[in-house]
């Protein structure tokens, strides 16, 4: 269905990814939205509690990250779409919520946006250092979804895709931007609310009584319900079978567990979300994503000015990782360069899944600023030799 | 004894039922609650008001955090959840804001509430949110084998302070006053009436309403400190309780053998949450201000 034109900023802004982003989940149907201040990520919060009342709909401080993180969620089941705002410290502190959520088939919407850590680390300066923390943060087994743009555009857009991608799937949506994303000022083109599509939540239609709340449909994702329909619905972070009552059954267990990591596999196939250039011939790939896919252009241009048969692999979704398509690369090219603002996150899931058929580079960095476009080329050049 | 008293009836009608029962999951009967807990009589109490007030229930919901006490979402027939360790409140908090039709109920215990969710606790109460707080006190952890809480009173021996307690405790209903309840009162699971018609009067009242409930834990709290079973803690809160309506909560500490002062303490109108939004909402944006509607058709 179409958006809501109440949330819909149509025009051309000039706008930084944060502010980008809170159009997003304007325009996207989110009307709640409860979060805790910290840099680099607040502007995101700071814009809709600023545009909420005139559209109507919700935003509260809480009193920290874990509440802002159940409350979304108290949101949900009461029947909006709702989301929360952090950066690394805050996320660490939402991880138990992120498993909530998980377990409980919970849509809703995480934004990170990353500074440099451990700890307080860097406050105001970027890194890309929570992507396996986004994935593996909860104790537990269970699958998430995590998307990095790479401009204000891909901010306001893909925060559309991250609310519907929840919806689809009822999990957890993390929109993984990092400081310089989200602080750079670019145009960006809001579109009519006819042109953007919205994924409504699938209520069920089968009366009190028939339905069950974690019953899987084909797709292996369950209908969803909202408080005061009647339905005198149970739902708990514990172990349940389908109707969700609590249950100490290792049947149970890997039914339902295995199913919260199985619903998402069509997103590392066919449905992952990427950008490739010059791939045909490309003998060294760069992978990256983010912030870093934009250094990585540069440097890409220099290579290929250098007459090396560079080729792109830009990572929009990140989890669930695309492995079949790094994993096809992999038996046609020599080598893959991934350079990323960690020590090296990613980089592993390229190596997994080339599964030694192409050399894997990483061009690490330890946070506080881009790379050097010089560096990543260095990197391609041996990697071409 | 009066014989007549215990006369039962002959035959039973097949389709009798206790009034109870529409208001529990009874497919998930039995409960895990120890023999003497007196976190079911409380559920009775609360199935009693929820009777009484003619409430619709299909716009009640309870909100459980973990623990003993947590355990009540899973057994109440209405919208529930059982959410994480000490975050009842902010999931109401969420719930209630995206769905303001619904009677929000919170359920938990007093370790879940004010010690891990102790931040929450005050913050709900500040914002004087629409959420009715339903506490079972039963001074220990009773879920993972009775450790200190910090309610435990001074001296009483738990698993974690072998040796007996030495930190001061927590006065809830002093706590939930100073943050803003509108409403704050205490009881036992003696008091099974008053405490019914507490809970009611609390379903009426606008804004953030707490009832705490002194409750046995004859397993691991009595046992381990001596105290008898859960007959000898009824004859207790029978015989060191004391109903004094309006007492300043400032006087109404818990000892392990003091006085226990019951009665509700604090019925106070302050507009609450969604009230104060409106308000202000108003003042600055004028007819540019639209009226929340969370539930979006998208």
């Amino acid at each position: 269905m179409h958006a809501d034109p109440k949330g819909v900023l149509t025009g051309v802004h000039f706008l930084d990814g944060d502010h980008a982003c809170c159009e997003g989940t304007l325009a996207a149907g989110a009307r709640f939205s409860a979060g805790y201040p910290i840099t680099p990520s607040t502007e995101v919060v700071e814009r809709f509690a600023w545009r909420i009342p005139k559209v109507g709909g919700i935003f509260i401080q809480m009193e920290d990250e874990l509440a802002a993180s159940i409350a979304i969620q108290g949101a949900v089941w009461g029947g909006a779409k709702a989301f929360t705002v952090t950066s690394g410290p805050g996320f660490s502190l939402m991880m138990e919520h992120i498993g909530y959520a998980a377990m409980t088939e919970t849509p809703c919407v995480f934004v990170n946006v990353q500074r440099g850590g451990p700890s307080t680390g860097l406050p105001t300066l970027p890194a890309q250092a929570d992507m396996m923390q986004a994935k593996w943060g909860s104790h537990g087994d269970y699958g998430i979804i995590a998307l990095c743009p790479n401009s204000p555009q891909e901010c306001f857009d893909l925060t559309i895709t991250a609310f519907n991608l929840s919806e689809e799937f009822r999990v957890p949506v993390m929109m993984m931007l990092d400081e310089c994303v989200g602080h750079m000022t670019e145009k960006v083109v809001i579109p009519e609310a006819s042109a953007i599509n919205v994924t409504p939540r699938r209520f069920t239609k089968l009366p009190p009584g028939e339905f069950r709340l974690f019953q899987p449909c084909e797709d292996q994702v369950p209908d969803m319900l909202r408080a005061g329909d009647g339905y005198r619905f149970h739902v708990t972070g514990l172990t349940h079978d389908e109707r969700g009552y609590p249950s100490m059954n290792v049947e149970t267990q890997d039914v339902q567990v295995r199913r919260l990591i199985d619903k998402l596999k069509p997103l590392s196939n066919e449905r992952a979300l990427f950008e490739t250039e010059h791939l045909d011939d490309a003998e060294v790939v760069v992978v990256s994503y983010g912030i870093t896919s934009r250094v990585a252009q540069r440097a890409l241009q220099m290579a290929r000015d250098l007459g090396i048969r560079a080729g792109k692999f830009r990572i929009i979704s990140a989890w669930p990782f695309p492995e079949q398509h790094i994993r096809e690369l992999a038996s046609r090219v020599k080598a893959f360069v991934v350079p990323e603002i960690n020590l090296g996150q990613m980089v592993h899931e390229v190596e997994r899944a080339a599964a030694g058929k192409a050399a894997v580079i990483p061009v690490s960095h330890a946070g506080g600023s881009v790379h050097n476009p010089d560096v990543i080329l260095k990197a391609i050049v041996e990697a071409a030799r | 004894m009066n014989e007549a008293l215990l006369e039962i009836p002959q035959e039973i009608p097949e389709d009798a039922r206790n009034p109870v029962e529409p208001f529990l999951r009874m497919d998930r009967m039995p409960h895990i609650w120890c023999p003497a807990c007196g976190i079911g009589t409380t559920v009775n109490c609360f199935t009693r008001a929820l009777l009484d007030s003619k409430a619709d229930l299909d716009k009640v919901a309870v909100v459980s955090g973990i623990g003993c006490t947590g355990r009540v979402a899973g057994y109440a027939n209405l919208d529930s959840f059982h959410t994480t360790h000490g975050r009842a409140l902010p999931f109401a908090t969420g719930l209630k804001l995206a769905n303001p039709e619904l009677q929000v109920v919170v359920y938990s215990g007093d370790g879940d509430l004010f010690a891990i969710g102790g931040n929450h606790f005050i913050h709900a109460a500040r914002r004087n949110m629409d959420l009715k707080v339903i506490c079972v006190n039963n001074l220990t952890y009773a879920m993972t084998g009775g450790q200190t809480a910090p309610t435990t009173p001074g001296h009483v021996i738990s698993a974690t302070s072998p040796y007996g307690v030495f930190e001061p405790s927590f006065n809830l209903v002093a706590l939930a006053e100073a943050a803003g309840a509108s409403y704050v009162a205490r009881w036992t699971t003696y008091h099974v009436k008053q405490l019914a018609r507490s809970m009611e009067e609390m379903f009426k009242k606008k804004g953030f309403c707490f009832i705490e409930v002194i409750s046995p834990c004859p397993t691991l709290y009595q046992r381990r400190n001596k105290m008898g079973d859960g007959l000898d803690a009824m004859k207790s809160y029978k015989q060191l309780s004391k109903v004094r309506n309006g007492a300043p909560t400032s006087e109404c500490s818990l000892t392990m053998s003091g006085e226990i002062v019951v009665g509700k303490f604090v019925d106070r109108d302050r507009p609450d949450y969604f009230e104060l939004l409106k308000n202000q909402m108003t003042e600055a944006l004028g007819d540019q201000y639209a009226e929340p509607e969370t539930s979006c058709s998208c």
